[in-house]
């Protein structure tokens, strides 16, 4: 047997780090719970310092067939760690010197680690374990602070979970069932010839709990809901980690296990690619909260992503191009969302007026993300939609392109909505001071993201090459 | 070369941005000038030592994104290169122009100082995607411009409403070049390679939607009717320096895609719907004309001039595609004249559309109702705004005339009808400037005396001469001697006639 622990050193390093976090953190005194904090930032940095000498070596697969390291995963695991090390900034000014710091940080190194496997897992049986690790820390901090709202929040996403938890489970038996496996190595040949409708049915039953994870029509409606009740370090967090490990688990399935002559997966793909990324829009339109506007965003940006993953098999360009957005969308939407973190009295779009006099730097990150999510060059979504769009034409789907350019043209309404008051001039008769910075470190966070959202635009030719290859 | 051109002004506004808000102005508003003034001398040079046989001069070709057949490739050729000039002689007629601007002066100047190296980018750009970048970016500065420094509230409606239209134009223009790239094996956006090897050619029903595509973005750039609504009130809006800009250089940039991308690419499905370009092009001539005739707003007026004199333009590419009953020599000549016209108006427009900021500057309302007899106190004005608006519909000794007689001589043998109609604008142009000079300038003196204006009603200050006096001396040589810039433009216009007509 091939049951090497030397691929997977970045997983465990996380792994390693979050017990180390929550052993240290029961025994430090409430003051110096930073310490968790630092443990958090090295396991990230150790992590991903494995994944570069990992990157180098050929893809392999370990423990039989069940978990494979390609350049999908590399780039999954250089993503979510990445922004994991973002998230843990943005949070540093809202939990430092809360009663359960640590626990708050080795929650975020546990769903980091879920979303890692749920990119690596080959098997059906290792998904669906990842899901739940992925899942189960983010209903926990979903509803952290234990305030109306993020209970509330807390619980939407939990029964959301949970119902959809148990779909991809049924789906994962009927997979079971027809392909005598649960090894995407083995379904792919046994789906072939199994009943193309228990196929179907099993197929869409798991696509229901990947959906979840991604945040897309029709599994998005925990998204807004949560977004807005949660704190914004943990909005950010779930509304760009998990769909990292969800799209990159519906690549390899689909792509890996489900042939398409089987089950048509492709159409499937892009019809709820075309309506995620519309209803996301439609709803984002007249929205007054940032938060939620932020939330249908994400929406409508997993709708550009699954382009991608409709036209993987079709279009030498589609994995490539999906990878390449993922990672340009994780900083481009943290960017987003650190800008709101570090002001949290603004709450609705009117309290961002004047914000380019009293905070240009803050207002120039907000630009940049802002027109980078509708895909402004030279951002890197930017050539990240260039990608998804020339593999959707050339994978044969030029409605969905064209679709997809009627969507970014709308999408920019409602970006422009919130990037117009930051010019006017501030109001000067309310007592309410919405623009007051917290500390530091969101400021820090939203610079970081949003140079690292440019520097993707501008050499994205550096950064393309390591993102080919096939998987394996 | 052309990279330092392209460059300077971004990196001068990256170097200010260092510089604290609070210096004085002057210190910023004199930096903009100088490196204007740089940016152009290095244009001289580059016009001096480029040879109009050589195709493409100054080239650079560095990869940028390989793995997506993108590369940093840039160039000048008798189509782009009179643009950059354009490009480079407008900013800082609009920089010296600014003298007197007292509104956020650092963001002012970085603003303009990062759009200049915008459009300057966009006119070197040989490659499809770096002429996308600058393109969008294009739409972003002069959203801030109209949004910033706009007439009030209204101003941010106005540049919303500009730039959802000219992004959804910019993305068609995306989906054109994506279909373009995916048909050349290997997958590549080099405008050079693109034009020689044709990729789509007898791809009937794919070429087609390309062009749509491309067409479609172009035309809402230009504008021509009907994709023109965008324009009026973004001109209205603007400040005098962001519509000189507007209209001198963004609008070229659509009528320029059509020169460098549609025709040289797409040249079959080009003759193929040639036709539809003849007829978009004289049904904005005339339409703008009405429209603008119909105008009580000074500034609007010369807004709709400006679908007007992108009409001809598209008239002559359009019968450039027309191979019957016409030669070379004449579809070269139609060339030749779109792309003089192209600097024409930007020369002539940009200088209106500065003149009438100094209107507003003086009476606060561009309604051309609340003016009278301005020449009597105002001779300076008067004999600029005269100059402008002649040159503007076309009289012989300017640049206007030189542009539309080589368009209609062009035009005339191939596309009859329209050429036919599209010469019934030139009237009603005259008509309409002779209209406005005479509500303006003739009869008793009158102007507004609202609370906020001043008292005086000056005559142009020497920074406003400074600025609007060299452009309209450029006008005036070229309608003299435009053998400076036909040389250039003509066999640039000739390689484009034999492209078109493989």
């Amino acid at each position: 047997m091939n049951e090497r622990l030397g691929p997977l050193v970045p997983e465990i390093v996380l792994a390693a780090g979050s017990v180390v976090g929550l052993l240290s953190g029961s025994w430090l005194p409430r003051r110096r719970q930073w310490v968790v904090r630092l443990i958090t930032a090295a396991a990230c940095l150790a992590a991903l310092a494995a994944t570069g000498i990992a990157a180098a070596q050929a893809p392999t697969v370990d423990f039989g067939t069940s978990y494979v390291i390609d350049v999908a995963t590399n780039t999954v695991r250089v993503t979510v760690l990445a922004a994991t090390l973002l998230v843990v900034c943005l949070s540093i000014d809202a939990v430092a010197g809360h009663p359960r710091e640590s626990e708050f940080y080795v929650l975020l190194q546990l769903a980091a680690l879920g979303t890692i496997a749920l990119a690596g897992a080959n098997d059906l049986l290792l998904l669906f374990a990842a899901y739940l690790l992925a899942s189960i820390p983010g209903y926990a901090l979903a509803g952290f602070f234990k305030d109306a709202l993020g209970t509330e929040a807390a619980l939407k996403y939990y029964l959301m979970g949970a119902l959809l938890g148990v779909a991809m489970l049924t789906g994962i038996t009927l997979l079971y069932g027809v392909g005598r496996s649960t090894s995407y190595t083995v379904l792919r040949t046994a789906l072939a010839s199994a009943p193309h409708g228990v196929a179907a049915v099993g197929v869409v039953a798991v696509l229901a709990g990947l959906l979840f994870k991604a945040g897309g029509v029709p599994a998005h409606f925990w998204v807004p809901d949560v977004t807005d009740g949660t704190s914004t370090p943990v909005a950010a967090f779930v509304t760009t980690v998990p769909k990292i490990g969800g799209l990159a688990a519906l690549l390899r399935l689909l792509t890996d296990a489900v042939p398409t002559n089987a089950v048509n997966w492709p159409l499937l793909v892009a019809i709820l690619a075309a309506a995620s990324m519309t209803l996301g829009n439609l709803a984002a339109f007249f929205q007054t909260s940032v938060k939620r506007l932020l939330a249908y965003s994400t929406v409508s940006q997993v709708g550009y992503l699954l382009m991608a993953v409709a036209v993987a098999t079709r279009s030498g360009l589609g994995i490539t191009s999906l990878l390449f957005y993922l990672l340009a969308y994780a900083a481009t939407n943290l960017g987003a969302f650190a800008v709101v973190a570090e002001l949290p009295q603004a709450r609705s779009l009117s309290d961002y007026r004047g914000l380019a006099r009293t905070h240009p730097g803050l207002a120039a990150v907000l630009v940049v993300c802002l027109l980078g999510l509708v895909g402004t060059p030279p951002t890197g979504v930017f050539l990240g939609k260039l990608e998804v769009f020339t593999a959707t034409i050339d994978g044969g789907y030029g409605w969905l392109a064209a679709v997809a350019v009627a969507n970014t043209v709308a999408s920019l309404f409602y970006y422009l909505r919130w990037l117009g008051p930051l010019f006017l001039s501030q109001q000067t008769d309310s007592a309410a001071e919405p623009l007051q910075t917290t500390g530091g470190w969101p400021a820090i966070g939203a610079y970081t993201a949003g140079a690292a959202s440019l520097t993707l635009g501008i050499a994205g030719g550096a950064v393309l090459p390591l993102l080919h290859g096939p998987l394996s | 070369m052309l990279s330092a051109i392209v460059f300077l002004p971004a990196l001068a506004a990256l170097g200010l941005l260092a510089v604290p808000v609070r210096s004085p102005r002057a210190a910023f508003l004199w930096t903009w000038i100088c490196v204007s003034a740089v940016d152009l001398v290095l244009v001289v040079g580059a016009w001096i030592g480029y040879h109009p046989q050589d195709g493409f001069g100054w080239a650079e070709n560095i990869p940028w994104i390989p793995t997506a057949g993108v590369g940093y490739h840039v160039g000048v050729d008798g189509l782009s290169l009179p643009l950059v000039g354009l490009t480079a002689g407008l900013f800082l007629a609009v920089a010296v122009y600014s003298l007197r601007e007292t509104r956020q002066v650092k963001s002012y100047v970085c603003l303009f100082l990062v759009l200049q190296t915008v459009c300057l980018g966009l006119f070197v750009a040989l490659d499809l995607i770096l002429f996308f970048v600058f393109f969008d970016l294009s739409i972003v500065g002069m959203f801030f411009v109209i949004a910033g420094w706009g007439h009030g509230e209204r101003s941010r409606a106005a540049a919303t409403q500009f730039f959802l239209y000219t992004f959804i134009g910019s993305l068609a223009l995306l989906l054109g070049f994506i279909g373009l790239s995916l048909a050349a094996t290997p997958h590549t956006f080099d405008m050079v390679t693109l034009a020689r090897t044709q990729p789509l050619a007898g791809r009937g029903a794919y070429a087609g939607l390309v062009l749509l595509a491309v067409a479609l973005g172009l035309a809402v750039k230009t504008p021509t009717v009907p994709f023109h609504t965008w324009l009026p009130p973004a001109h209205t809006e603007a400040p005098a320096t962001g519509s000189a800009i507007l209209a001198g250089v963004l609008l070229k940039m659509g009528t320029y895609g059509f020169v460098r991308i549609a025709m040289p690419m797409l040249p079959g499905t080009w003759r193929r719907y040639a036709t539809v370009f003849v007829v978009v092009g004289v049904v904005s001539v005339i339409y703008g004309a009405l429209v603008a005739l119909a105008q009580t707003n000074f500034k609007r007026m010369i807004a709709y001039t400006s679908v007007n004199h992108m009409g001809y333009i598209l008239l002559a590419v359009g019968a450039a595609g027309i191979l019957a009953g016409t030669n070379g020599q004449a579809r070269a000549l139609a060339v030749t004249g779109a792309v003089t016209q192209m600097v024409s108006h930007g020369l002539l427009t940009g200088a209106l559309f500065l003149l009438s900021g100094v209107l507003y500057d003086r009476g606060h309302t561009y309604e051309m109702s609340s003016y009278s007899g301005l020449a009597a106190r105002t001779p300076v004005f008067a004999g600029a705004t005269a100059l402008a608006a002649f040159g503007s519909l076309g009289l012989p000794g300017l640049s206007g005339f030189i542009a539309e007689f080589q368009i209609f001589t062009g035009s005339l043998p191939s596309a009859t009808l329209g050429t036919a109609v599209a010469i019934l604008g030139i009237l009603l142009t005259a008509a309409l400037f002779l209209l406005a000079l005479q509500r303006l300038f003739l009869g008793p003196l009158r102007f507004p005396d609202a609370p906020g204006t001043p008292a005086l009603f000056s005559d142009l200050r020497a920074s406003e001469v400074a600025s609007v006096v060299p452009l309209l001396a450029l006008a005036v040589v070229i309608g003299i001697a435009p053998r400076f810039l036909l040389e250039v433009i003509e066999p640039a216009a000739g390689t484009l006639v034999r492209l078109v007509s493989r």
